[in-house]
């Protein structure tokens, strides 16, 4: 991987500014604060559908990484954090159902990402197939939750939504054994070829879900599956206590909101953990000197694969979700575009930076579901109204340009990502003061240089 | 006693033989050079010995066992470990991270004990730090354990990749070139440290070098190598006036009395 060229003799970045600025005592109490009072404000008073709410969404999830990286306590962090996440957007989700189903899509997908970047990022694998995993998953809660089970299993009933639940740990499970099956070819390969046959392995699961239709149908080809089972409202009875008349339309919004929340907080929690281990530095050591770390005992096929496990696994989950959210799924969802759009969430937030990935995961996901479709039609209906804007300019055309013209200037400008990997300061917690380093004494130094002359 | 026995050990790669039937005893504790004109195949054999190539023919025992064809993360367990000729380290990890993996194969934790976060994990971890930041006070880094190992001086990036190497807690050290590209004065504090690896944690050394005065002086027995076959074998002073290794490598002229790479 081209991974390196960073971190050498940064200009001190925009955090670094701020937090020289605004970062002391209880300035960042009250900025936060403030930030976050009049961005709740906004979207809980004016739930409307247009760009202006399109851009207080973006602040709002824009907050949640100025929260992260502000130089305050961990518990306001968390208290605040919880607030904006458990309160405040579901609410909003409510009074405005448009928006919620994008902000759990960007969940979604940053876990997606999140599991790519164990991949990509940690262990310096390309995976151009990392879709594949994610189809795994959802088709096999696809096929167990409709008729099409009955074609595998002859007079087997379609399990009810209520299986859902162990079907999130078998999607872990099936994900992390698929990841293993296409892990296992490529282990010898490096870079360039690496990322090309994983490409093929993934258009490889996308054929077979387009071709198993035949002798046996068990994906339904390319028609997909459809009326896919969700798991049972368990919450109605709460609502209904609260006075709280929702339809059960936006329950199910309010509950896949939750559930890839608390999927995504778990992935963040395992990934932080395993980063921060003997096999997340086993990992970066075969991304940065693949035979060094070889000759340091670190046994290379058992980590390479664990590494394809793990994200596998992650997309595994996240793809009965996917499946049991949308109640549709076909093999066209799972192209390559779609892991090529993973993988430019990955780089474009910041290769093996957790935080740095999740952004780049929402930034992506709005720009590609709200930001650009709006900005479009915006400009579509300015046109309508008047404005000289040429006619043959169809602006809706024109979203994949402004989408890869950004990609562009992002990696010109800042290709370590928009929140580059820190490299950990792993301190003692009962650190000394920093002794500075021992000169040699004179003595020392001709002493040894005499034993070198003899 | 013998530490490490490399019997008749061949390495070919087509038709090229880089290392021919060379047979190399050394004793626990000792300090041993491997010698020879560029190409000899030194670095051919270090690369056998750790299990990064297979040996065409022989058998290497180490420490009793049978190493031959064990893969490099076992033979590190089993106690050998090295550092390279051209510095590899791993450069956008720190410093103290590129020592904590050389502890990989002494650190025990698993995949589900990591995730839990269980207390013997937690353990292992204060204890692999502990002793990562002896190991750089060894070496005289500690003071730089912050630093991207690719912002270190080249001392001190040799210093390191040693640190990196002991953190494995090898029982024989191979050393490619280790004062290669060094001024005088870093020369003579890297041969002190390579003594003190051998006098204050008594694991024995095994060094491939250019720089005849190092080899002089530090070696208790040295081995040269040319074309891949062992010519010659002995004390330094019978090295030295060997005449088959006057003229394969000191008869070259008196460049190769100074610094040849």
């Amino acid at each position: 991987m081209a991974a390196d060229n960073r971190q050498v003799d940064q200009p001190p970045s925009f955090w670094a500014l701020l937090r020289t600025t605004a970062g002391r005592g209880p300035a960042p109490y009250v900025l936060i604060l403030a930030y976050a009072a009049i961005v709740s404000a906004l979207l809980l008073f004016n739930p409307t559908t247009g760009l202006g709410t399109d851009m207080v969404v973006v602040l709002f999830l824009l907050l949640m990484f100025v929260i992260y990286r502000a130089p305050t306590m961990l518990a306001f962090k968390l208290t605040l954090g919880t607030i904006l996440l458990a309160v405040v957007m579901p609410v909003f989700g409510v009074l405005n159902p448009f928006y919620i189903d994008v902000v759990t899509k960007a969940g979604m997908f940053a876990a997606l990402a999140l599991g790519l970047n164990v991949v990509v990022g940690f262990a310096g694998l390309l995976d151009l197939g990392y879709v594949a995993f994610f189809a795994v998953g959802a088709y096999l809660w696809g096929i167990f939750s409709t008729p099409q089970i009955s074609n595998i299993v002859p007079g087997m009933e379609p399990l009810h939504g209520s299986w859902f639940w162990l079907f999130l740990a078998i999607g872990l499970a099936v994900g992390a054994f698929f990841g293993v099956l296409l892990g296992l070819p490529v282990l010898r390969l490096r870079g360039d070829y690496l990322a090309i046959v994983t490409l093929g392995l993934g258009e490889v699961i996308r054929v077979l879900a387009t071709n198993l239709d035949r002798p046996i149908n068990i994906t339904n080809g390319a028609q997909g599956i459809k009326d896919i089972g969700r798991p049972p409202l368990f919450v109605e009875p709460v609502f209904q206590a609260l006075g709280i008349n929702i339809s059960r339309v936006q329950e199910y919004q309010l509950y896949f909101y939750f559930l890839v929340l608390l999927v995504l907080a778990l992935t963040v929690f395992v990934v932080h953990r395993l980063n921060n281990s003997r096999i997340g530095r086993a990992w970066t050591a075969i991304r940065e000197d693949e035979t060094a770390a070889i000759a340091m005992g670190i046994p290379l096929v058992r980590m390479k694969l664990l590494a394809f496990a793990v994200g596998a696994s992650f997309a595994g989950t996240m793809g009965v979700i996917f499946s049991a959210l949308q109640t549709f799924i076909n093999p066209p969802t799972f192209d390559l575009l779609r892991s090529i759009g993973i993988l430019s969430m990955v780089i474009l937030g910041g290769m093996g930076s957790i935080p740095g990935t999740m952004l780049g995961a929402v930034i992506v996901t709005l720009l590609d579901l709200q930001l650009l479709p709006r900005i479009a039609s915006e400009l579509a209906a300015l046109q309508r109204r008047g404005v000289p804007i040429p006619s043959w300019f169809d602006p809706a055309q024109y979203q994949r340009l402004l989408f890869g013209l950004l990609l562009i200037i992002m990696m010109i400008f800042r290709p370590e990502g928009l929140l580059p990997e820190d490299r950990r300061r792993q301190e003692l917690h009962h650190d000394e003061p920093e002794p500075a380093p021992e000169p040699k004494t004179a003595a020392q130094v001709s002493e040894s240089a005499q034993s070198a002359e003899g | 006693m013998a530490l490490l026995e490399a019997k008749h050990v061949t390495k070919q790669f087509g038709g090229l033989t880089a290392v021919n039937d060379v047979s190399l005893t050394i004793e626990a504790g000792s300090i041993v050079s491997v010698i020879g004109p560029n190409g000899a195949g030194k670095t051919t054999f270090f690369n056998v010995l750790t299990g990064i190539y297979k040996p065409t023919k022989g058998t290497i025992i180490f420490d009793g066992k049978d190493i031959t064809g064990l893969r490099p993360d076992q033979i590190t367990a089993l106690g050998i470990c090295r550092t390279f000729q051209n510095i590899r380290l791993f450069n956008a990890m720190t410093v103290l991270e590129n020592v904590l993996v050389g502890m990989h194969t002494r650190l025990h934790a698993g995949l589900w004990q990591i995730i839990l976060g269980t207390s013997a994990v937690r353990a292992e971890e204060r204890a692999a730090l502990e002793r990562a930041r002896e190991l750089l006070r060894f070496v005289n880094l500690d003071h730089q354990r912050n630093q991207l190992a690719r912002n270190l001086p080249y001392g001190d990036q040799r210093r390191l990749e040693i640190a990196r190497a002991l953190a494995s807690s090898p029982k024989l050290i191979l050393l490619d070139e280790p004062t290669a590209g060094m001024n005088p004065q870093e020369t003579a504090e890297a041969t002190d440290l390579i003594r003190r690896l051998r006098d204050e944690l008594g694991i024995t050394v095994v060094l491939i070098e250019h720089d005849m005065r190092v080899v002089m002086t530090i070696s208790e027995r040295i081995t040269v190598l040319d074309y891949g076959t062992k010519i010659a074998e002995g004390l330094p002073e019978e090295i030295r006036s060997n005449p088959r290794v006057i003229e394969a490598y000191l008869g070259k002229g008196a460049a190769a009395h100074g610094v040849e790479r």
